[in-house]
């Protein structure tokens, strides 16, 4: 009796596996494009329902600043802006990169260090890297330095402090294992803590590219001729309202690939994290 | 019995914890031969780990000497291998990789690519993990990490293993495959094994000798051998009367603290 019973019980639990193995991607994709059209409807209710005829409103309406973005994109120089932009977000990720994770591994691995570095360091990326903008300006003159400048230290801080913590949470049992091969310390560093806290950098690494693109904007506003942020003003000046706002919306379309991209970059080198469990 | 045909051979080994004056363990003798698994068995707190540490070349002790081979450890011996209750493999790693960790360190014996990748194919199919070699540890039930740390120290070719229980957290059945999967590797292998554990079915059923460290922290601890008859088939029949003994000496000695 009970056998018979559990036989087609089985089946549903299979059939079930398969719907929910289906179903919570679809769904996250409908939910996110819903939340995308409502985020695009409140942008047309915003420019075009709600302000009267002719206002001034109108012209940062979604309907002219997505057809003006398709046009920009071909018919213009904008891609040798987004290019200098790219260009300069690679630049000071890896400034940020050579300085951070070694730093971060001394950190980490030295407590005297971390005690001596971590109050200043607490002052000094709670200062908005945006208010070192004149004197960077004194120091590297008018151009990219100052912008490389300025971005690398808005970056170093999640990277450094990522990869600090990575290293204090290195499991105790790896080090007693390299310890029990007779490990030496550059072997230790190599296979073990290196890779331990690639993860833990790569984490770091995308917070640093959230926060790097937030203060390029502002950055590429002074004393440049080239870059989004230098597009934006300039639209302003030209009064050509739908291209602002078009560029507004490929900056942040942009800043979705890039964190797109970190986190691929995270499920490629840090394998291990996903694979279902077989027996 | 001679001395001398032994792999491993311990000689009034002295433990103390840092800060005390009183030895914790004195005087302990240890001899291990090729093919022999020897059990360390005694409460929690008494020393076994520690004492394994200094066997293996990880710790200084206080007195004695230790010799592999009939030379002074120094060190971590390249023909010694490690399995602790924490399977401690790397997640970043697949098995495969996992096994054939430290093969290429510095100083490991120098192998050719071919004879490490051998040494890794032998290790895990003594173990019986061929079917998952490329699996990440995250997809790896307990026993089969399990299985993978020991597979990683038969890829040294190790001479003397030390275990210190690694079975320690494993559930009932797959404690009992993975004692005779030890059996199977000391025989295939022709390797000594020292076991750790405090679990006296395991120590009476896998090995050839126990070692009893009985006592504790307040006292010191003595230590006492039994001598289990072999061949191992036999004392089935006898297996309730050693561990009786067992028990026995393990009370005496407790008693002996307070």
């Amino acid at each position: 009796m009970t056998l018979v019973a559990t036989a087609p019980q089985r089946t549903r639990d299979a059939s079930a596996d398969v719907r929910a193995g289906l179903h919570p991607a679809l769904t996250r994709f409908a939910l996110a494009l819903a939340g995308l059209a409502v985020l695009l409807g409140l942008w047309w209710i915003g420019t075009d329902i709600l302000p009267p005829e002719g206002s001034f409103a109108r012209k940062f309406s979604p309907g002219t600043a997505i057809p003006t973005l398709g046009s920009l994109l071909i018919g213009s120089d904008l891609p040798v802006h987004i290019l200098v932009s790219l260009k300069r977000v690679l630049v000071g990720l890896l400034l940020a990169l050579a300085i951070g994770v070694p730093v971060g591994l001394a950190v980490g691995s030295w407590s005297k260090l971390n005690e001596a570095t971590s109050p200043a360091f607490q002052f000094l990326r709670m200062i908005s890297p945006l208010s070192w903008m004149p004197l960077a300006v004194m120091v590297f003159g008018v151009g990219d330095p100052p912008i490389y400048f300025l971005l690398a230290f808005a970056a170093v801080w999640p990277i450094l402090l990522n990869t600090a913590d990575a290293v204090r949470k290195l499991d105790p049992s790896w080090l007693r294992l390299s310890q029990s091969l007779a490990a030496t310390r550059w072997e230790t560093l190599r296979t073990i803590i290196v890779p331990g806290v690639l993860s833990h950098i790569l984490t770091g690494l995308r917070l640093a590219i959230g926060v790097i693109w937030i203060v390029l904007v502002p950055c590429e506003m002074l004393g440049v001729s080239a870059g989004l942020g230098y597009f934006i003003l300039d639209t302003r000046d030209r009064l050509a309202y739908s291209e602002l706002m078009a560029v507004v919306l490929l900056i942040g379309f942009l800043g979705f690939l890039l964190d797109m991209s970190a986190r691929a970059l995270y499920q490629l080198a840090a394998p291990g994290s996903r694979q279902p469990r077989v027996s | 019995m001679l001395a001398n045909d032994a792999v491993l051979a311990a000689k009034g080994i002295g433990l103390r914890y840092p800060g005390q004056s009183a030895n914790l363990l004195s005087d302990f003798d240890l001899l291990l031969r090729r093919g022999e698994i020897v059990s360390l068995l005694g409460p929690s707190g008494v020393g076994k780990s520690s004492l394994l540490r200094v066997l293996a070349g990880l710790q200084q002790s206080i007195d004695g000497v230790v010799t592999i081979n009939q030379n002074p450890v120094q060190g971590v011996h390249p023909r010694v291998a490690i399995a602790f209750q924490d399977p401690s493999l790397l997640p970043w790693l697949t098995l495969e990789k996992n096994v054939a960790f430290g093969l290429d360190f510095k100083h490991q014996p120098k192998l050719s690519a071919a004879e490490r990748r051998a040494r890794v194919d032998v290790a895990i199919n003594e173990v019986g993990l061929s079917h998952a070699r490329s699996l990440y540890p995250s997809a790896l039930s307990g026993g089969m990490a399990q299985r993978t740390a020991l597979a990683r120290c038969l890829a040294r070719k190790p001479e003397i293993l030390l275990l210190d229980e690694p079975f320690g957290a494993l559930d009932e059945v797959t404690r009992s495959e993975m004692q005779q999967l030890l059996l199977k590797i000391v025989r295939d292998f022709d390797t000594a094994a020292l076991l750790i554990t405090h679990d006296i079915d395991e120590a009476l059923l896998v090995s050839d000798r126990i070692v009893l460290l009985g006592g504790g922290p307040a006292r010191e601890v003595g230590h006492w051998t039994i001598e289990l008859p072999k061949p191992r088939e036999d004392y089935v029949a006898e297996l309730g009367a050693l561990r009786v003994e067992v028990l026995t000496t393990l009370r005496r000695a407790m008693a002996r603290r307070h």
